[in-house]
Parts: structure tokens; C-alpha cells; sequence
């Protein structure tokens, strides 16, 4: 990562809104799902992590592209091989008036990866490090390995007061008597399942917000949610179903931000199994799975019409993908582009590989998980069956498919072709290259979702030198090459990636971000 | 149909007043009286033909992939499909035609609601004859299960049932079975206790005429007509909770959808104008749900004595 | 009547107990949660940790026997989502449920009554067929559908009221409630209706074949022949016969209601106990599930013995023991 010297610039900008006169401004958001806890370090998961930026900072930002801004820290970076220095901003008041410093770091990476209950913690991203106080202005972050993406972990954990956070309970949160950061906002009610209510922290270090108050409210079910913005109800919603979007465009009192996230979705197919339990001969019978096949997979790849799935299903909100992640990422591929719509050339390689007629599988995919993701399956179905691989569509709510994808039978993936999607929480190709592409390795972290159980000795080769390398350049250059040697193997398919649509009232705009967060720091007032 | 229907009224100014009549012609005679509900068995029995013959009278069969074209999705009503037939009801948005996909969703709507009332019916039967036959303390018990089972709404043990079964068709029409068997066995009970009283059991008992004989020709028959009154009030209720739990997304499956699954799906394009996805299937749960329960309503006047002729308590 | 009471709250506690057992294994069932709560960043031995932490990795039965433990001292367990006791986030939950629901009973009444008086005082009149069809649509529409076609006309195309969730709540004999402000109480408005749609068909029919009933009984014939005038007949004599029990039936419904308050709860974002259920069943919050069925079974065998117990103070005929046994 380069190195950037904060932007003191932004203080002064910062006391000149000061001096304007407080005028009150409340933003009601109404969100497609709904937080877990106040707690930041509880639930290391989407909506979560989107309200704890408001309450809470951490030492890096991460800006709408996911790129790295500074945050508590002001610079950061190896000072050897296995040392990375954070020099922290100085001056930095918590809600209650207490300073940050060092301590507060070291706490808050002892605290994050272990938290009572907690169902997903933040040990992801903490582990493997050794966080030291070398003044109240500089920490250490320690490693045995050479360890690259430390500015990207570091950018995922919240930092918590030492007095008044890091021994609190999860429930000393949500009461709102622990909820005490240095962000934007300020805790001021939790209930749980109808609103969260902020204020505006008039001490904010950085750009202070439009908003003195902030609602933000769950509306689950995505028609009652737009039926609220347009009864007026919230100011903005976050997730626009496709369907209304055309519908809302047209409406003169509403507007819409829309951007392309880091979520790629694609197909995962088996390649570790010699009869695969969801592939048959034509008819039903056994059949050596034909998946193993290159052929067969590019078939599949080219049988998939990549425009007719953005254009009729997504309704045109989506970008067909040929990669893992979409352009402009870290770590993607200038060379890789979309497989080419061509069921007659999909058919002769299926004939090539000896499949004249074709065979028999079934597609799964969850049906509450994705952007239309059922219907997705669906239209696959439909495309295969008329190059002759005759495909069932079974979807299933993701509470029963996630856990059957990954360790169905004999804790081995129990379906043979499914339907995914994978987001990149770390904003660079590393992300899915270690965990779908990478072979599976349970003792090493490697694979954890590579649930086609993909396997090639060379890329992994690539992608763990990829993991080591400090240097960006050449960093970029190696996951680029491993994305190409895994799209050209047909490791997995990738049909599309999502795009997200925020729709709010005319004269507010939302700054569309990669990561799919909804921050009201990102509405302006236009 | 129309024709049995002007016969049947026909054939009954001229009987009405021979006392020789059966009941049952009794029975279809009161039945026509009223306009509203000869109308809805009219509708009730087409909807039913339309379901049962749906495979040759639509143009595409929703379930067969090979057939559904994400193509032809969200088109409105009268529009052409690649395949050159015209989707009169327009498409969903997965391809489907929504004319085809009524009628087959139909199906399934309605052989779901037949089905568990039908399997809750035997159930409920036999739990019921068996208590009013048995009497005694394995009355007592049965009874207290039912009524236990009775005090908790159906919607509630048809959720709990998911919650814990997980989804799918079979868990469905076992949710629904489990909601509902408890009605026929209050209502079988009821009557049966009635019955097992009169003179003719108990001369038959005394006959020495076999218990299973005693209870099949003779009380049986006897229970029918509440059952037949409960059975269809069930039948709706049955198909609209299906198509609730569908609509909380914990029913049937996407790729073969239930009316229910039609509507939900729909819900999706209620503020975009594109109507027809849902409002359709809509109208179709709507008709047939309405069709029933005006029969099942008219049922109850025409064979429960007790509420036609006003709170007397003659039989 | 003690002894009554006895048996029947041992009995109430087995049945509770026989619940939980197939509540708890039924729910156990289906699904992984870990997978419904891990991030997707999160490795194996992340994976394995949170396991841990839920305490998944127990065999079910111990696992039953500590929900046991702790269900004997109150506590029925931590949501796997939220982590607080599952137990105080549904009595969190609850009020909310609860205001619904006496909504939705109050608008029953007031509105079926009176529309089944009319119906069954002239049965041949046109209206009177039009409010009993009526009544048959309320009992066929479905719940949900009802209540997007509420949403689009009262909210969005006459923006008349709020379209979905709970509005300001104020502070009333230490419980918060959102029926004492004006804000609270548009918020109620449509999915109070909504909900209460099938119960007012209920009310309008009973009331409307009681009337029926009572009009043809020999005081009414009396009361005429007397001379006394229709309204005078209708309002003290029928009304005084029919309210009362038109008025239990309707309140023993009220159990109904909580229940079906699921439905409307989830479309219209109203966070009472039916939305925490939708959404812990689909994302296989056990302890949650289980709880609120606890809860739920506890909920109406109570109902049953209060209502049991009140029948035999109105009628000394009912007496109290079961029978035959």
C-alpha cells in the first residue's frame, strides 16, 4: 500500500462547518436488514459493520471503492519484514470526552476476536498479530510471516475506548453505556428489531456529517420498504429491489445512486468427486462425473447467456463478469473478459468430450440470499437444458442451503453445481482467490469456501507467493496471473456481479459504495 | 354443467311436494334454492375441470425448463412469447406463462387442500368414532388432546410444525393435516355421540352385531353430513394458509408454485406497475377460496337442521 | 376447585415439558446456524470457534439438558443472532404484539357488532346480503394480501397514514405503549385492521345469528305484544342476551390474534413477537424458536384454565374435575 500523509486540510474544513449555525436535520434510512448489536465487535457481518462505522472509527477508512484512507491512524508501514508502525492521530476525543491513544488500540485487537457468544468474530482478521504500545501515538503491529494485506485487516476493526468498551459486555452496548466511540455519530437509542437512533458528534475529527440526528430503521420485506419511501415515511432506503427500479427512475420526487459492488456471482462446480450425487446419465443412471471435464465446463460457461440474465433478470442492474471481481479492483485481470454467449459451440464441446446428448444435474441455489438469486438459477436451468445438459433447479432458503453446500453428507459439499456469490470484505482479489480458489486446506485457513473442491497445485502456488509479496506491484501482477490460470481452468464460473441501488428523496444523494455499507456520511444534500 | 344445474331445478318444482323423495334429493333440491351458491358450485366445479385438464389446455408447462424462456419474462398481458403462442394473462418473471401458471399452481393449491383435509379427515374419523364409541376414560383422553389441540390456532400449528419440520410439499401437507384433523374429530365425536345412543345401536348391539359393523354402516353414515359441512370450510382454510406460509417464504418451492408462491412472487412487482404477476393468481386464490366457502356456508344451512330452522333442536 | 386447580397446572407442566422436548429436537433438526451467522471471510478454525462459543458442539442431548437447567431457573437461552437471553428479548418483544392485537380486538367489536345486529334484524334486506358477503370475504381473503393492497391505498396512493412500523410510544402505568400518542396511533391504524379483518366477519356472524336467535324467543314475542317499541326491545333485551357471548367468544380470539399477528407483523415492519419468530426461524435462531413456542404453549393453557375456571364461577352446572377419571 502507498503511504498517505493525512489530509490536515480537512480539520479546517471541519471548523468552518463548526461555526455555522446548528440547524436541526434528521435522515430517517430505511435498511434491508437489520444490525445484531450495538456491540461493533460481536458480529463481524454486513449490517454490523455498516452501523459501527457511525458510532465507532478504525485506524484505516475504507473509502466507497474500498480503497485505504487513513482513519485513527494518520500513516502506516513496514518498518521490516515483519513489522508494520501506525503513528495515531493526535487530539482524537471519545464521545465522553476521554482522548484516544495507544492503549485503546491495544485493547480493542484483544477484545474484537473475543467476544462472549459472539456468532462470527472478528478473529479473522486479528489473528496471526501481536499489537505493542510503543508511545501513546505509535503501535506495532508483529507478525511471524510477511504479511501484505495488514493495512486491509487493520481497515475491518473497530477501536473502542480502554475505559469505558473493552470490558463491557455485549449488553453494556446495546444499553447504550458502553456504546462509546470516536466516529461521526453518537449512541442515543437501540431498540431492537424497530430503530436506532444517532446524533451528530459536533467533535468529530473528520468531515462532520449534514446530519444532527439519524433514524435508521429495518424494513425487511423490500416492497414495505419502498411502499415507506414513497409514502415518505424514511428519507432513503438501501437495496431497491430490481423490480421497482424502473419505477422508482421514474418517479420526480425520488433519486437513485447506483454502483457495483464487490460481490461476484458464480457457479461452483464438483471437481473432487468421481460420480458426483447430482449428475446423471441421461435417463438417471450412474455416470463418471463429467465436470471433471475442462470441456464440459467451458460448455457450460459459454452455454450461459450472460446478457439475457442482466438484461431479463437483474433487469439490467448487474455487470456480466468473466472474473472475480469487477474492474478497477486490486488484483484483477486486464486481460480476462466475459465468456461469449455460443450454444452451438458449447454444444460441439460437449460433444467433443463426449456428451453428444448431454446428461443429467441439478442446479441448487439459496432463494433469500442473493440479488434475485432463484430466479438466476432458474434462467441457468433453462439455458442448459437447451444445450442438452438437462437441469433441475432446486432452491432452498439459505438457512438449509449453506449448510449443505459446505458440509452436507460426511462433512463433504453435498450438491454437485450450485449457484454463489462472494463479496471481497477486503476490497482486493486476495479474498476470493484464498477462499474459493485456493485448495481446500483446512489446517493453513485455505479453501474455506471452495466448495467445488478445486484443485491445482500451480495456482495455489501462485496465490499463497501472491500472500507473501509486500511489494503492490508485483503483488498485483501475481494474483492477476493466478485469476487468469483459474479462469482458463474453469475453476468456477462467474456470471455476474451485483449492483446496488440506494433510492432516496430528491435532493439527497448517496455516494454508492463497492461494499454494499450504508453510511449516512455518504448522503449528501445536494 | 350449466344444464345439470336448470335440470336439477327443474326436477324440483315438480317433487317438492311428494313426501316419497330421498334426502338426498331433498338435499340438492334445498341446495339450488339458493342462487349465490349454485353459482359458486358452477364456478367451484369449472375451477376444478380447468385444474384437472390444465396439461391440455395450456400452451406451456410451467414446471419443464426446456419450455420457461427467461427471455419472455415480465411481459404484459396479450403479448406474443418466443414460442409464438400468446401469453393472454402476460408472464412472470421468470419466463412463465401466467395463464399456464395459474392453472397448474391451481393444481397444486387445490390438491394440497384436498389432500391434507382429505389424510386430517380419516384422521380425524377415526380418532373421533373411536372416542364417542369408546367412551369411558379413552374418551376423556382423545378429548382432552383435541381440545388441547383446539385452544392453539391453526396458522400458529402449521408455522410451529415448519419452524421445526423444515420446508417442502410432504411437510406441508403434514403441517396442514396435523393444523386441521382435530376438527374432524370434534365434529365426528359430536355426532357420533348422537347416534350411539338411539335405539337402533343399541338394538343392533344387542343383536350381537359386530363392533366395526355397528360403527361403519350405521353411525358412519350418520356423521356424513357435518363432516361434508366442515370438510369443505376446511378445504379453503387449508388453501389459503398454504398460500400464507408460501408467502412468509416457509411453503411451497419456487421452481413449482403454488398459487400462494405465484402471489408472493408477484409481491415483488406490486409497486412497478406490473400488476398482472400478482393480481392474477390473486384473483384466481380469491375465487376459488370465496366458491368454496359460499358452498361449504349454503352446506351448512341445507343439512344442519338446527341453524335453518332457527335454534330448535329437533332432528 | 383447589384440587381442580392442582391437576390441571401439573397437567399444564407436563404439557409444557412434552413441548420443549419436541420443540428443542425438532428444531435441532434442520440447518447449521454457524453457517447462517459466520462472515464468508471467516477459515475453518473460525468456523469451528463459533461452534464452540454457541455450544453446537455438544451433543443434543446435553445440549437439552442444559436448556433444561436453565429453563427451571428462567432462563431459556441466548439468541445465537443477538446474544442477550432469548427470554428478555421476546418480553421486549411483546407489548408491541400485545397493543396490536387489543387493537385489532377493539376494532372487532366495534365495527362487527353493530354490522351483524343490522344483518340479522333484516336478514331480506339488501344491505344486510352485503354485509353477509362481505363477511364471507373478510373470511377468505388472505391476511397478507389484504394488507399490501392497505399499504398501497392508504399509504402510498392517499398518503393518508404511515405505511409501516411502530410509531412514538409513551409511558403508561410503566409499560410502553404506542396507543396513547397520536403518532402511535396511526401507526396501529392499518395493521390493527388488517389483522382484525377475519375477526370482524367472526363478530358480524355471531352476532347476527344470535340476534336471529333471540328474536324469535318467546321474551321478545312478550316484549312486543306488550306494546314496548322496536329499539327498546332491540338495544336492552336482545343486546343484553347476545352481547355476552359474543363478547367471550371474541375474547378468547384474542390468543388467535397473537398468533396471527405473524403474518401482518412481517409486512408491515411492526416489531412486535411474530416478526422476531419469522425472522429466528429464518435464520435458525433456535434458542429464539424455542422460547417463543415455550412461551406461546405456556400462553394458552393458561387462557384454557382461566376460561375454564371462569365458566364454572357463571355456570354452576359445569363442575370442576374431569370427568369420568
Amino acid at each position: 500500500m502507498t503511504m498517505k500523509k493525512a489530509l490536515f486540510g480537512v480539520a479546517a474544513i471541519a471548523a468552518f462547518a463548526a461555526a455555522a449555525p446548528v440547524q436541526a436535520e434528521k435522515l430517517i434510512i430505511g435498511l434491508a436488514s437489520e444490525p445484531t448489536a450495538i456491540d461493533p465487535h460481536y458480529h463481524n457481518l454486513g449490517p454490523n459493520n455498516a452501523l459501527s462505522r457511525h458510532i465507532f472509527d478504525r485506524l484505516i477508512n475504507q473509502d466507497e471503492k474500498q480503497r485505504l484512507k487513513p482513519g485513527l491512524a494518520t500513516s502506516w508501514k513496514p518498518i521490516d519484514d515483519l513489522t508494520w508502525e501506525f503513528k495515531l492521530r493526535p487530539g482524537v476525543k471519545y464521545h465522553d470526552g476521554s482522548e484516544f491513544n495507544a492503549d485503546d488500540v491495544v485493547c480493542s485487537f484483544k477484545r474484537a476476536p473475543d467476544v462472549p457468544n459472539s456468532p462470527s468474530s472478528f478473529a479473522t482478521y486479528t489473528k496471526g498479530k501481536t499489537v505493542v504500545k510503543v508511545d501513546n501515538l505509535t503501535v506495532h503491529f508483529k507478525t511471524a510471516q510477511p504479511y501484505p494485506l495488514m493495512g486491509n485487516d487493520v481497515s475491518t476493526v473497530p477501536i473502542v475506548s480502554d475505559s469505558a468498551g473493552c470490558n463491557a459486555a455485549t449488553e453494556d452496548y446495546n444499553s447504550g453505556k458502553a456504546a462509546i466511540g470516536t466516529g461521526p455519530f453518537k449512541f442515543v437509542s437501540y431498540k431492537p428489531g424497530e430503530s436506532i437512533v444517532l446524533s451528530r458528534n459536533d467533535n468529530y475529527w473528520g468531515d462532520k456529517p449534514v446530519w444532527t440526528e439519524l433514524h435508521l430503521r429495518s424494513i425487511k420485506s423490500g416492497p414495505s420498504r419502498v411502499a415507506a419511501l414513497l409514502a415518505g415515511d424514511v428519507d432513503m432506503i438501501a437495496g431497491v429491489p430490481t423490480t421497482d427500479i424502473e419505477t422508482l427512475k421514474s418517479n420526480k420526487k425520488l433519486q437513485l445512486s447506483q454502483g457495483v459492488s464487490n460481490r461476484v456471482i458464480y457457479l461452483h462446480l464438483d471437481q473432487f468427486r468421481e460420480n458426483s450425487p447430482f449428475v446423471k446419465a441421461n435417463g438417471g443412471g450412474e455416470i463418471k462425473n463429467p465436470l471433471l471435464d475442462v470441456r464440459v465446463r467451458k460448455a457450460i460457461s459459454m452455454a450461459i447467456n450472460r446478457d439475457a440474465i442482466v438484461d431479463r433478470v437483474m433487469e439490467g442492474v448487474a455487470i456480466k463478469a468473466g472474473q472475480l471481481l469487477p474492474e478497477g479492483f486490486f488484483g484483477v485481470s486486464s486481460k480476462l473478459e466475459p465468456v461469449a454467449y455460443d450454444p452451438k459451440g458449447a454444444k460441439g464441446l460437449l460433444a467433443a468430450a463426449g456428451y453428444p446428448d448431454g446428461f443429467e444435474m441439478t442446479i441448487h441455489s439459496p432463494n433469500d440470499r442473493y440479488i434475485n438469486d432463484a430466479k438466476i438459477a432458474e434462467a441457468i436451468g433453462q439455458m442448459l437444458t437447451r444445450i442438452g445438459i438437462k437441469t433441475a433447479v432446486e432452491t432452498m432458503p439459505r438457512s438449509v442451503y449453506f449448510s449443505r453446500a459446505s458440509k452436507g453428507a460426511k462433512g463433504l459439499p453435498e450438491f454437485s453445481f450450485i449457484l454463489v456469490g462472494w463479496g471481497a470484505g477486503s476490497g482486493e482479489a486476495s479474498s476470493p482467490l484464498k477462499s474459493l480458489i485456493h485448495t481446500y486446506d483446512k489446517s493453513k485457513g485455505f479453501g474455506s469456501s471452495n466448495r467445488g473442491r478445486y484443485s491445482d497445485p500451480a495456482v495455489d502456488a501462485v496465490i499463497e507467493e501472491a500472500l507473501r509479496t509486500v511489494d503492490d506491484a508485483k503483488r498485483q501482477d501475481l494474483l492477476a496471473k493466478a485469476t487468469e490460470m483459474a479462469i482458463e481452468n474453469v475453476a468456477i464460473i462467474p456470471t455476474h456481479f451485483q449492483v446496488n441501488t440506494w433510492a432516496a428523496k430528491k435532493g439527497l444523494k448517496y455516494i454508492a459504495r463497492t461494499d454494499e455499507y450504508t453510511l449516512a456520511i455518504g448522503v449528501l444534500k445536494e | 354443467m350449466t344444464e345439470v344445474v336448470q335440470q336439477d331445478l327443474a326436477s324440483e318444482r315438480q317433487v317438492q311436494t311428494i313426501d316419497s323423495e330421498t334426502p338426498f334429493k331433498r338435499f340438492v333440491s334445498e341446495f339450488f334454492d339458493s342462487k349465490t351458491a349454485s353459482v359458486a358450485l358452477f364456478i367451484l366445479l369449472s375451477i376444478i375441470i380447468l385444474a384437472v385438464i390444465a396439461p391440455w389446455i395450456t400452451p406451456q408447462d410451467p414446471y419443464d425448463l426446456a419450455q420457461v424462456d427467461v427471455l419472455d419474462g415480465r411481459q404484459p398481458p396479450g403479448a406474443e412469447a418466443f414460442s409464438g403462442y400468446t401469453m393472454w394473462l402476460g408472464s412472470d418473471g421468470a419466463g412463465r406463462d401466467l395463464y399456464s401458471g395459474i392453472l397448474y399452481g391451481l393444481r397444486i393449491s387445490l390438491s394440497v387442500g384436498v389432500m391434507s383435509g382429505f389424510i386430517a379427515l380419516l384422521i380425524g374419523m377415526a380418532v373421533g368414532l373411536l372416542a364417542a364409541y369408546a367412551g369411558g376414560r379413552a374418551e376423556n383422553v382423545i378429548m382432552r388432546v383435541v381440545d388441547l389441540q383446539l385452544s392453539f390456532p391453526a396458522a400458529l400449528v402449521a408455522l410451529m410444525l415448519i419452524a421445526i419440520l423444515g420446508k417442502g410439499v410432504d411437510k406441508i401437507i403434514l403441517a396442514l393435516v396435523v393444523a386441521q384433523w382435530a376438527y374432524y374429530a370434534r365434529t365426528v365425536r359430536a355426532s357420533a355421540l348422537v347416534e350411539r345412543n338411539k335405539e337402533y345401536v343399541e338394538a343392533a348391539a344387542c343383536l350381537g352385531i359386530s363392533h366395526a359393523r355397528i360403527i361403519f354402516r350405521h353411525i358412519m353414515p350418520n356423521c356424513l353430513a357435518p363432516l361434508i359441512v366442515v370438510g369443505t370450510v376446511q378445504t379453503a382454510h387449508a388453501i389459503s394458509l398454504e398460500a400464507t406460509l408460501s408467502f412468509l417464504g416457509v411453503g411451497m418451492p419456487q421452481t413449482s408454485p403454488s398459487l400462494g408462491v405465484l402471489i408472493a412472487n408477484g409481491f415483488e412487482y406490486m409497486l412497478s406497475g406490473r400488476y398482472w404477476i400478482s393480481v392474477f393468481p390473486g384473483i384466481a386464490l380469491l375465487v376459488t377460496v370465496v366458491s368454496i366457502n359460499l358452498v361449504g356456508d349454503h352446506l351448512r344451512d341445507v343439512l344442519n337442521p338446527r341453524i335453518s330452522t332457527g335454534g330448535g333442536k329437533a332432528k | 376447585m383447589s384440587v381442580f386447580i392442582i391437576r390441571r397446572l401439573l397437567q399444564a407442566a407436563l404439557i409444557v415439558f412434552i413441548m420443549s422436548l419436541i420443540v428443542f429436537f425438532g428444531v435441532n433438526v434442520i440447518g447449521d446456524p454457524v453457517y447462517m451467522l459466520v462472515s464468508p471471510d471467516a477459515d475453518q478454525a473460525d468456523i469451528e470457534k463459533a461452534i464452540e462459543r454457541l455450544g453446537l458442539n455438544l451433543p443434543i442431548y446435553e445440549q437439552y439438558f442444559k436448556f433444561l437447567n436453565g429453563a427451571w431457573q428462567g432462563d431459556l437461552g441466548d439468541s445465537f443472532v443477538f446474544g442477550e437471553p432469548a427470554l428478555k428479548l421476546i418480553l421486549h418483544h411483546m407489548p408491541a404484539t400485545f397493543e396490536l392485537a387489543f387493537t385489532a380486538l377493539a376494532m372487532a367489536i366495534v365495527i362487527g357488532i353493530p354490522l351483524g345486529l343490522y344483518s340479522g334484524l333484516y336478514p331480506e334486506q339488501k344491505i344486510s346480503k352485503g354485509i353477509m358477503a362481505g363477511s364471507i370475504l373478510g373470511f377468505s381473503l388472505p391476511t397478507f394480501w389484504v394488507g399490501l393492497m392497505l399499504i398501497m391505498l392508504f399509504a402510498v396512493m392517499l398518503g393518508w397514514l404511515p405505511s409501516t412500523g411502530r410509531g412514538d410510544t409513551a409511558k403508561l402505568f410503566g409499560l410502553q405503549t404506542s396507543l396513547f400518542t397520536l403518532d402511535g396511533l396511526s401507526h396501529v391504524i392499518l395493521p390493527a385492521l388488517n389483522l382484525a379483518l377475519l375477526k370482524i366477519s367472526l363478530a358480524i356472524r355471531l352476532t347476527r345469528s344470535g340476534v336471529r336467535e333471540a328474536m324469535g324467543q318467546d321474551y321478545v314475542k312478550f316484549a312486543r305484544a306488550k306494546g314496548l317499541n322496536t329499539s327498546r326491545i332491540i338495544l336492552v333485551h336482545v343486546m343484553k342476551n347476545i352481547m355476552i357471548p359474543v363478547v367471550t367468544v371474541m375474547g378468547l380470539e384474542f390468543g388467535s390474534l397473537v398468533a396471527f399477528s405473524v403474518v401482518t407483523e412481517s409486512i408491515f415492519a411492526w416489531p412486535g413477537m411474530g416478526k422476531l419468530l419469522i425472522d429466528a426461524i429464518l435464520q435458525l435462531d433456535r434458542p429464539i424458536v424455542v422460547a417463543y413456542l415455550m412461551i406461546i404453549v405456556l400462553f394458552f393453557v393458561v387462557i384454557n384454565l382461566i376460561v375454564d375456571i371462569i365458566y364454572s364461577i357463571l355456570d354452576p352446572r359445569v363442575r370442576l374435575q374431569d370427568q369420568g377419571a
